[in-house]
């Protein structure tokens, strides 16, 4: 169970940009969040995912509030999250190739030996050929390098998915196919989601249950943007 | 008349060169450039690294009987005001300069980047502290605090080496902290911190690789400074022992025989100082050019 109870959160403590949301998501449930852009859905996506420490509020996970942020939370609560950015470009890491981006968490948790069976494995249920895999993120279409970064959201398989906008400069094909993916892997895993987005069709076919922004208790009257 | 011609053609040539051949042109001379800059640099260091353990200098010797002879054949650059061999004492002196100018840059490097990248990780407050002291150590001219430094130590290698070190270091901390704060907010820090990696990982796997390019550089385009600064201190007689050959201490002894009509022991060292410098930053220029090719700035000299 993941629960956002009441959460403050922004970049200047005057002016939050996420002001008092709660949000559930219960196991293996895959929840929609709809929202205007600029009206602070990314930064409460950050907050699910720890790495952004509200003003106020709690994060509750399976029934422990998380207390620690970004680099001090414990690592274990860390990497419970597979999250996946708006842009691909600017969420790889620009010298490692796609391989190594993909391996880049089994090598920080210390699980070398697993990466090339899991890196194979991945790259087959992303699409991406072995050519693709010895590029490096400029060499590579935006598309390809979001599945890259999807294989990697997967690679430690995360109980909780965190899709930030997965597919908004994506096209139709490219969409459908890495939602494909994410679903498989929900149903072998049972892994919750929180996706966020503004395409609403996409999200309503996607999701067992979509909420909207504004329907959250969040007050969106001064939007800013992120 | 057609020698006017010709030289109007000539000019009008010469002016169209910097537009019209900018695209080709500038390639083949960036090309030539760098050639010649590592072939003097490959040459200096060779010179330095083998004539003086062949041909070790007695910084005592004195032929009083020779002395101020003009270049010849014996004495390819001639002699000082007391006999000695300037072409020799000038290779032992680059040799001192080259020393203290790459170890000063490394160690100032590493003092830049150390203060640079402590400034930009920690952030807020004490970023604010720390580069307020940068400040602070940048508002004092070099050569009056380098002075200050080497004052307070026996004449030497070293204290010349601390005192290069400790007045360079700032504008490294500067580029270092600025890159380090352009790269913190980027989300692949974010994707590496979900995946668990530890803040000593996303500092050495992540950070560390994106900054060193800038440091290198930085380090690279310190080396003609120290140089410089060395024999600036030396020329004041403040840097090594009087009797050690140092290109700055050549110039400043050469002064008095330059009144006399004596040329060459000031052109030498001089030349000294300036080929080696120069070849270094047009090396250096070429690396930014080819890493940060939107900033066509000027040789930092």
């Amino acid at each position: 169970m993941l629960e956002l109870c009441d959460i403050t959160a922004g970049y200047d403590r005057r002016t939050p940009v996420v002001r008092g949301i709660s949000l559930t998501v219960a196991p293996g449930e895959a929840v929609g969040l709809l929202g205007p852009s600029g009206c602070g859905k990314s930064t409460l996506a950050r907050v699910a995912a720890l790495l952004h420490r509200p003003d106020a509020g709690t994060v509750i996970l399976d029934g422990e509030p998380a207390r620690r942020w970004r680099h001090r939370a414990p690592r274990d609560l860390r990497t419970a999250f597979g999250v996946l950015f708006q842009q691909p470009r600017l969420s790889a890491d620009p010298r490692l190739r796609l391989a190594e981006l993909i391996a880049e968490p089994l090598r920080a948790t210390g699980r070398r030996r697993e990466i090339p069976a899991r890196v194979g494995e991945l790259a087959d249920r992303v699409g991406l050929g072995p050519e693709l895999l010895a590029r490096r993120p400029h060499e590579v279409s935006d598309g390809q390098l979001q599945r890259a970064c999807l294989a990697r959201a997967l690679v430690l398989r995360p109980p909780w998915l965190i899709c930030d906008e997965m597919t908004a400069m994506l096209d139709a094909s490219t969409t459908a196919a890495l939602v494909a993916v994410v679903e498989s892997y929900r149903r072998e895993s049972g892994a919750g989601l929180l996706a966020v987005g503004h395409d609403r069709t996409l999200l309503t076919r996607w999701c067992d249950r979509t909420v909207r922004w504004a329907e959250l208790g969040g007050s969106a009257e001064r939007p800013r943007t992120r | 008349m057609a020698d006017a011609g010709n030289s109007l053609e000539t000019y009008g040539g010469w002016r169209d060169a910097p537009g019209a051949g900018r695209a080709a042109g500038s390639r083949t001379g960036r090309a030539l450039r760098v050639w010649v800059c590592a072939g003097l640099l490959v040459l200096i260091v060779l010179a330095v690294l083998v004539v003086p353990p062949l041909l070790p200098l007695d910084q005592q010797a004195v032929d009083l009987a020779a002395k101020l002879q003009p270049p010849s054949p014996a004495h390819p650059f001639g002699t000082d005001e007391v006999g000695r061999d300037l072409l020799l004492r000038c290779v032992h002196g680059l040799r001192v300069s080259l020393l203290v100018g790459v170890v000063a840059a490394l160690a100032a490097t590493v003092l830049g980047t150390a203060v640079g990248a402590l400034a930009g990780a920690l952030g807020g407050w004490s970023d604010r502290a720390v580069m307020r002291l940068v400040d602070l150590f940048s508002s004092v001219p070099h050569l009056l605090l380098g002075i200050f430094i080497v004052a307070m130590f026996r004449p030497g290698v070293w204290p010349v080496i601390v005192s290069v070190a400790l007045t360079h270091w700032l504008s490294t901390a500067r580029i270092v902290r600025a890159e380090l704060l352009s790269l913190r907010s980027r989300p692949y820090l974010d994707a590496a911190l979900t995946g668990g990696a530890s803040r000593r990982r996303v500092a050495v796997r992540h950070l560390l690789p994106a900054v060193l390019p800038q440091a290198g550089l930085a380090a690279v385009l310190m080396v003609p400074h120290a140089i410089w600064h060395e024999s600036a201190l030396s020329f004041l007689g403040l840097g090594l022992p009087a009797h050690e050959a140092s290109l700055g201490s050549m110039a400043n002894a050469a002064r008095g025989s330059l009144l006399a009509g004596a040329w060459w022991p000031t052109l030498f060292p001089g030349l000294f100082i300036i080929v080696p410098t120069l070849a270094v930053a047009g090396l250096a220029g070429a690396w930014r050019e080819r890493t940060n090719p939107r900033r066509r700035s000027e040789l930092m000299l």
